[in-house]
């Protein structure tokens, strides 16, 4: 473990992606705390604050670092907040998937036969259709809301942490530990899940560090197209729409600082998901 | 090999139906379409005739075959919005997000081969570390946020381009096409450049590892060693050896640039199937939603069917079935 934290930390571009990560998080967990104004207390906007550009004073006194909405909402506020709800889609989304899909992936390399046959059939079709095609279709199926959204984006992405358990599952089931561990008097799922299992991990961790940086990306142009979470829940693709119409007559703060606060999560979850990948590679280990 | 084809031609219809049922299904979970064809203030006896009409008191599997029957006839319905059938609404809009996402794919091939063929060729030069972050960023920056950025500074910002529509187009054999003008190309610049930035990372990646592959081979050393020019070495014989896997690449993700379109055309106020789907869906027009989501699977079905068939063509070993090699 420290072995492996002192090879991390060699990479001084992948530290600062992880660093940024566990600011973002700490950041969004803590906004009711930090954020300067309650952006879903009514009572503390002024309309009159409305459009301001980024550093005005508002009348009531305080200070918008990064201007304010159509609403005359505090964006700093707003960013803070949709942040937490774009992780919490993310990783909720992520989390689903990664669980449903290790064990059809899993299940299927230890069944063998025709349910590895029809299991895997199923997820290659299925890879082969964009992620974006299959959340469209079930939005529009589901309608929206929080529970739909997830079905969306964990059923748009749990196939590939099935494609990764399976091939990780599969090459294990070969080795001589699995057989030992078959040969007691064990039960097939404490096999999988206590023996097998553990030894896919690396893989898995890779794909979703990567999986829930797309899941954030995915949610955003969903709720970007209007098709994501309702308005009583502002991801920050919904931020960035709702500044969208303002654009053109030159008020771009209002859609560009939510999107740079999306941006930076999303590169650096994938810059960590880059490092972890490249250290658990065996190919490349010095 | 006719066994094969048999084979897939079988699982493609597979497929297909699949696909139906769901999107049948789908179609039954959102509410009773009988309420939104009749006003509700209809009397019992016009209700009940609309109801036999649409062949909604027939069972459930009934309801499916008839729906099968008519899709088979190229029968999709008529849009509750346009009142026009579906197939026509959905043909008139192809050609905008045809020619958008040809000119994608197009301009990420011939942008992106060159710049992964340079990163594979000296992988260690800064310009190549600057090819791959554009790279980087293109796989993860979300599609919607370049195009917002595009649009802040080249139409908001620069004033150079148009920041949305679709401007003039030429009629050609009674179809509108943006990219026989100059004016037409303005229009289309910035959605097909916006669109084309997720398939020009993927290009730069595949040329990379294809050329860096490349270089080592036997065929590269005795190129040197014939003493031809370096330029005539990446030119005839590096691209000839990676241009098969890129090929199909530029194959399968036409589709896909097909439905990323969705995402750019509403951004751009582009006028195609994409913008469609998505006024459709948030207008409850549900024969469109239904007829876009049974001709993109075909167009998906289609496609990987094609590339199977032409790798079993290519590779002997596939023809003798999935389990011989």
């Amino acid at each position: 473990m420290r072995r492996f934290w002192d090879e991390y930390a060699e990479n001084r571009v992948a530290l600062f992606a992880l660093v940024v990560v566990v600011m973002t998080i700490a950041a969004a967990l803590l906004a009711p705390w930090i954020a300067p104004q309650d952006p879903f207390d009514l009572a503390a906007l002024d309309l009159s604050d409305a459009r301001r550009p980024p550093g005005t004073v508002g009348f009531s006194g305080m200070t918008h670092w990064l201007g304010t909405d159509a609403q005359g909402r505090d964006l700093l506020s707003a960013i803070l907040f949709g942040l937490r709800i774009s992780l919490e889609m993310g990783v909720a989304a992520g989390a689903v998937a990664l669980a449903i899909g290790v064990t059809l992936g899993i299940l299927a390399a230890h069944a063998g036969g025709w349910i590895e046959n029809a299991v895997m059939r199923v997820i290659d079709l299925q890879l082969a259709f964009p992620p974006i095609l299959l959340a469209l279709v079930l939005v529009a199926i589901l309608g929206q809301g929080k529970l739909p959204l997830i079905v969306a984006l964990v059923t748009a992405q749990y196939a590939y942490f099935a494609r990764t358990a399976y091939g990780a599952a599969a090459a294990e089931r070969q080795k001589e530990y699995v057989e030992a561990a078959r040969a007691t008097p064990l039960s097939p799922a404490r096999v999988v899940f206590g023996h097998i299992l553990p030894n896919c991990l690396p893989p898995l961790m890779v794909v979703a560090t990567v999986q829930v940086a797309n899941a954030i990306a995915l949610e955003a142009t969903l709720s970007f197209l209007g098709l994501g979470l309702p308005p009583t829940e502002p991801s920050l693709g919904m931020l960035i729409a709702n500044g969208f119409p303002y654009m053109m007559s030159g008020r771009s703060w209002i859609s560009v600082y939510p999107g740079v606060a999306l941006i930076i999560l999303i590169v650096a979850i994938n810059l960590v998901g880059d490092q972890l990948r490249d250290q658990f590679n065996p190919r490349l280990r010095r | 090999m006719p066994g094969y084809i048999i084979q897939r031609l079988l699982q493609a219809g597979l497929v297909m139906l699949a696909m139906s049922a769901l999107v049948f299904a789908g179609v039954h979970a959102i509410g009773n379409p009988i309420d939104l064809l009749i006003s509700p203030d209809a009397t019992q006896d016009i209700r009940a005739a609309a109801i036999a009409h649409y062949g909604l008191d027939q069972p459930l599997w009934r309801q499916y075959l008839a729906f099968l029957g008519r899709l088979l006839s190229g029968d999709l319905g008529r849009s509750l919005v346009f009142n026009i059938p579906v197939t026509e609404l959905v043909f008139s809009r192809m050609p905008a997000t045809l020619e958008l996402a040809l000119s994608a794919v197009l301009i990420g091939a011939v942008i992106g081969v060159p710049l992964g063929m340079w990163a594979g060729y000296r992988p260690d030069s800064v310009v190549s570390r600057g090819i791959m972050a554009v790279s980087v960023l293109g796989f993860s920056v979300p599609t919607f946020w370049v195009g917002l950025i595009l649009i802040l500074t080249f139409a908001v910002n620069l004033g150079w381009l148009p920041a949305g529509s679709r401007g003039p187009t030429v009629e050609v054999f009674g179809i509108g096409w943006s990219f026989l003008t100059l004016e037409g190309l303005r229009f289309m610049l910035l959605p097909a450049l916006n669109l084309s930035l997720f398939k020009l990372a993927l290009m730069i990646r595949l040329a990379r590892a294809g050329t860096r592959e490349a270089m080592l081979s036997d065929t590269v050393k005795f190129a040197r060693a014939a003493g031809l020019s370096e330029f005539t070495i990446l030119r005839h014989h590096v691209l000839r050896l990676i241009s098969i896997p890129l090929v199909t690449v530029f194959g399968l993700e036409f589709g896909s640039t097909l439905a990323f379109a969705v995402v750019t055309e509403t951004i751009f106020s582009w006028p195609g199937v994409g913008k469609l789907i998505i006024d459709s869906i948030t207008s409850l027009d549900r024969p469109v939603m239904v007829g876009y989501l049974v001709l993109v699977a075909f167009l998906f079905v289609t496609l990987n069917l094609v590339v199977d068939l032409s790798y079993a063509l290519l590779d002997p070993r596939l023809r003798r079935g999935r389990h011989a090699a």
